[in-house]
C-alpha cells in the first residue's frame, strides 16, 4: 500500500514538474509597449515580473488612465497580439525512478533541446474602461488551451474601487506565478501554489492555477492599497461546467508603503476557501462521470501572508501558507464511504522567499528557496515528514533586447527539489534541472 | 607622385583634426554632463540625487526622452506631441514666470501627474524619493540649471465666489485676448490658427480642446488652470497672459473655461441657467477686428 502510494506520489511529482515546465506561460505583452511607446522595463521589474508601475497599469485595466487608452486612438494597423516562445537545452535528473529491467530503482537523467510551448497573448482595451485578456497556450505538441480568457469592466462609476472581471483568470495574488522569473522543470513554478499532500485527491485547491469565475477588485488611486474577492468554479480552471455545482472563494488584500531610499514595500494576505465533490455519479462505468453528478462536497482552505520588500537593487518576495484539506480529500475517500480509522484533515505549512538582484533593467539574478512541511498527516502513524518539500532555484536572466517592440532574454537556471518519502522504496525523492534557454516575445 | 602623397597627407591631417575636434567636443559635453551628475533636487524634506536615478531613468524614461535627454528616444518618432528635450531646460508646467526655470516641485509634480494629451503617464507608483531623484536627473541634462536659478512662483489670489456676472466676464476675456484664435470659438481646439501652430522646435502642436476631458495639461484644479494661462506653457505657442489679464479677470476666465468642459460642474449649470452659450461672444470677434 505504502509502496503503491509512493509510486503514485513520485508519479505526481514528476508529472507536476513536467507540467510546471510545459505551462510556463506568463503575461508579458509587447503589444502594450507598442501601444503606449514604453519599454518592457517600464512595467516589468524584469520581464515578465511586474513592477509597481506595471501592477498599477494592470489594475487600471491595461490603461495608463490618460486620454489615449481607448483603441480608437491607435493606428488601424495596431493589433494587440503577442507571441512568446522559450526554446532551450535542458537537463532533468531524478535520483530514484522505478525501473523494470533492473528490478528496482535507479537515477534517470535526460537532456536535449526542447521548447516549452507557445503562448499567444492578446489583451488591452475594447473601449475606455473595458478591457480584456486572452492567453492561448500550447504544449510542445501545439495542443492549445485557454490559459486566460476574460473581460473586465474597469473603474465602474468612475471609481478605481469597482472593477469586475468575468472569465478565466489568474487569482489576484501580488506574488504572481504566471509572471515568475523561473522556468526550469524543478523550479519553474511555486510548489506552494500547487501543493497536494501525498495520498490527497484534492486537485482544485491550487492557487497557482487560473480559474473560471468572477472577480471584484478595488485599489486606491496610486495603487498602494489593493483588495479583491473572487468566486469561481471548483474545477481547477477546466472548461465546461464543473462536475458539481460547487464554488471556491479567494480573497486578497495588500498595502504598500514607502521607506525612504529603500523603496516601496508591500505586505498582504490571501485566503482561499472552497468545497469540491469527492464522489460522482457515473454512467457506463467509473470512467464516465455524469456532468453535474458530483456529490459528497468537502472543504479545503489555503491562507497566508505575502509581501514584496525592496532593499535598493535587491527585492524579496515572501509567501507563506497554511493549508488544510478535509479528511475525505486527504485520504482519497469518496463520501459517504467510511473514512479509514482515525482519519483527519491533512494540514501543512509552507513558505518561500524569492530574491532578485536587479543589477540593471536588463540583468537580474534570481534565487528562490521554498519549504513545505506537513503539520498533520491524514492517517495517524504516517511519517510526519512524508510529502515535505524543499526546493531551491538559482539563475540569471539577461535581456539584451528590451525595447517597445520585443523582448529577448538569455535565461540560465538550475533548480533542485526533494520530496520526503516519495521514492519507490519509500525514501526521499530528489530531482534537479538545468535550463539554458532563450525566452522571447514579440 | 610626390604631389599626390602631399595631397593625401593634407586630407588625412584634415580628417584627423576634424575627428579629434569632434572627439574633444564630445568629451567636453560628456564631461560637463558628468559634472552635473552631482545635481540635487529639493522637494519639501526630500533631497533627490541625480546619480541615484540613473537606473530608473534608463528603466522608465529613456525610451522616449533618450539617453542624452534630448527627446530623441527610440519611440520619439512614433509619438505626438514629441517628448521633451531636457537639454533645453524649457518646461511647460511651471509655477514660475514665463521664460524662467521651474521649481523642483514643479518637475516633481509633472512626473507624478503625467501630462494629459501626450504619452507621458503618471509615474506616481514610483516612490517620492525615486521621483525626487529623477527630478535631479532631468535637471542634470541642462546647463541652465547650473547657471540660472528657478524663477519666482506666481501668486494665485484666493478664488472669488462664482457669479453669473463673472461667468459672462470670463467669456468676454476669452474673446478680448483672442483665446478663440487657437482654442476655437467654442473651446474645441479648432480655432483659425490651430492648424498652423508649432512648438519651439517648429513641430506641429494642437491647442487644448476644453470639451475633451476634465484634466488640463498641467493639473486638474481651478488653481492649475489659473496658473497655466498666467505662466504660459513655455516651448509652446501658449503665452503667459499675466501682462494682459488682471488676476480677477483670470478667475473669470477660469469659471468660463470650466463651463465648457464635459463633466457636470456648478459653472456649467450656471451657464445653462443664464443661457450663456459657448462661442456666442466669440462669434462676433472677427467682425470686431475688421
Amino acid at each position: 500500500m505504502t509502496s503503491a502510494r509512493n509510486r503514485f506520489a513520485s508519479g505526481v511529482l514528476l508529472a507536476s514538474i513536467f507540467l510546471l515546465f510545459a505551462a510556463s506561460d506568463a503575461n508579458a505583452l509587447p503589444a502594450f509597449a507598442r501601444k503606449y511607446g514604453l519599454r518592457c522595463s517600464a512595467c516589468h521589474e524584469a520581464w515578465p515580473m511586474l513592477n509597481y508601475f506595471g501592477q498599477k497599469f494592470k489594475d487600471n485595466g491595461y490603461q495608463l488612465m490618460n486620454d489615449r487608452d481607448a483603441p480608437i486612438w491607435q493606428n488601424n494597423g495596431y493589433w494587440p497580439v503577442t507571441i512568446r516562445i522559450t526554446p532551450s537545452w535542458h537537463r532533468e535528473s531524478t535520483d530514484k525512478v522505478a525501473v523494470d529491467q533492473t528490478g528496482g530503482q535507479q537515477r534517470i537523467t535526460s537532456h536535449g533541446f526542447d521548447v516549452g510551448g507557445l503562448d499567444l497573448l492578446s489583451g488591452g482595451t475594447l473601449d475606455k474602461n473595458l478591457s480584456f485578456l486572452f492567453v492561448l497556450s500550447s504544449d510542445e505538441n501545439a495542443v492549445f488551451h485557454f490559459e486566460s480568457v476574460n473581460a473586465r469592466f474597469d473603474n465602474l462609476f468612475g471609481s478605481p474601487w469597482l472593477n469586475v472581471k468575468v472569465g478565466k483568470f489568474e487569482l489576484d495574488n501580488i506574488v504572481s506565478e504566471k509572471r515568475g522569473l523561473t522556468l526550469s522543470g524543478s523550479g519553474g513554478g511555486f510548489q506552494l501554489y500547487h501543493f497536494i499532500p501525498v495520498g490527497d485527491s484534492n486537485f482544485v485547491g491550487q492557487i497557482g492555477d487560473n480559474q473560471f469565475g468572477l472577480e471584484w477588485m478595488g485599489h486606491s488611486a496610486n495603487d498602494r492599497t489593493r483588495i479583491s474577492a473572487s468566486l469561481f468554479n471548483s474545477s481547477d480552471g477546466n472548461v465546461d461546467l464543473p462536475g458539481s455545482n460547487s464554488y471556491t472563494g479567494f480573497f486578497a488584500g495588500s498595502q504598500a508603503f514607502e521607506i525612504g531610499k529603500l523603496g516601496t514595500q508591500r505586505v498582504g494576505f490571501y485566503a482561499m476557501v472552497g468545497q469540491a465533490p469527492t464522489n460522482t455519479l457515473t454512467s457506463g462505468g467509473p470512467e464516465f462521470p455524469i456532468p453535474g453528478g458530483g456529490f459528497g462536497n468537502k472543504t479545503f482552505s489555503r491562507v497566508g501572508f505575502n509581501g514584496i520588500f525592496y532593499l535598493k537593487k535587491l527585492d524579496f518576495q515572501v509567501v507563506t501558507q497554511h493549508g488544510s484539506d478535509n479528511a475525505y480529500f486527504a485520504t482519497s475517500t469518496a463520501s459517504p464511504d467510511p473514512l479509514p480509522g482515525g482519519a483527519r484533515s491533512a494540514v501543512w505549512n509552507g513558505a518561500f522567499v524569492e530574491t532578485h538582484y536587479v543589477h540593471n533593467p536588463q540583468l537580474v539574478f534570481i534565487q528562490r528557496s521554498e519549504w513545505i512541511r506537513m503539520s498533520q498527516q491524514a492517517i495517524p502513524g504516517t511519517p510526519s515528514n512524508l510529502g515535505d518539500i524543499d526546493n531551491y532555484v538559482f539563475g540569471y536572466r539577461y535581456m539584451p533586447i528590451m525595447n517597445s517592440r520585443a523582448g529577448f532574454a538569455i535565461h540560465n537556471e538550475y533548480s533542485w527539489i526533494r520530496q520526503r518519502g516519495t521514492a519507490p522504496d519509500g525514501t526521499d525523492l530528489a530531482s534537479s534541472s538545468v535550463l539554458l534557454g532563450f525566452d522571447f516575445d514579440f | 607622385m610626390r604631389r599626390m602623397m602631399l595631397n593625401g597627407s593634407l586630407v588625412l591631417t584634415a580628417l584627423v583634426t576634424i575627428a579629434l575636434c569632434s572627439l574633444s567636443w564630445g568629451q567636453a559635453t560628456k564631461a560637463e554632463e558628468d559634472q552635473r551628475l552631482g545635481m540635487e533636487s529639493h522637494i519639501g524634506k526630500l533631497t533627490g540625487h541625480a546619480t541615484s536615478a540613473q537606473g530608473n531613468y534608463r528603466r522608465y524614461c529613456v525610451g522616449c526622452h533618450g539617453e542624452l535627454g534630448d527627446g530623441e528616444g527610440e519611440n520619439a518618432q512614433w509619438l505626438e506631441p514629441k517628448p521633451r528635450n531636457f537639454t533645453l531646460g524649457i518646461f511647460k508646467c511651471r509655477s514660475t514666470t514665463t521664460g524662467t526655470l521651474p521649481l523642483d516641485s514643479d518637475l516633481f509634480d509633472t512626473i507624478g501627474r503625467g501630462l494629459d494629451s501626450s504619452n507621458m503617464p503618471s509615474w506616481n507608483p514610483l516612490s517620492a524619493q525615486e521621483r525626487a531623484d529623477l527630478v535631479a536627473y532631468v535637471k542634470h541634462f541642462s546647463a541652465r540649471f547650473v547657471t540660472e536659478k528657478p524663477g519666482t512662483p506666481i501668486e494665485i489670489p484666493k478664488k472669488p465666489e462664482l457669479t453669473a456676472e463673472r461667468l459672462k466676464a470670463g467669456q468676454e476675456v476669452f474673446q478680448r485676448v483672442e483665446c478663440w484664435k487657437c482654442h476655437g470659438p467654442t473651446g474645441m481646439g479648432n480655432g483659425p490658427s490651430a492648424a498652423t501652430l508649432t512648438d519651439d522646435q517648429n513641430r506641429p502642436i494642437a491647442p487644448y480642446n476644453f470639451h475633451d476631458g476634465k484634466r488640463f495639461k498641467c493639473g486638474t484644479t481651478d488653481e492649475d488652470l489659473y496658473r497655466i494661462f498666467m505662466t504660459g506653457l513655455d516651448g509652446t505657442p501658449m503665452p503667459s497672459w499675466s501682462d494682459n489679464i488682471k488676476p480677477d479677470e483670470a478667475w473669470d476666465l477660469v469659471f468660463y473655461l470650466r463651463s465648457l468642459q464635459p463633466m457636470k460642474s456648478k459653472e456649467k449649470e450656471l451657464a445653462r441657467q443664464i443661457g450663456l452659450k459657448p462661442g456666442a461672444a466669440a462669434a462676433s470677434a472677427p467682425a470686431a477686428q475688421q
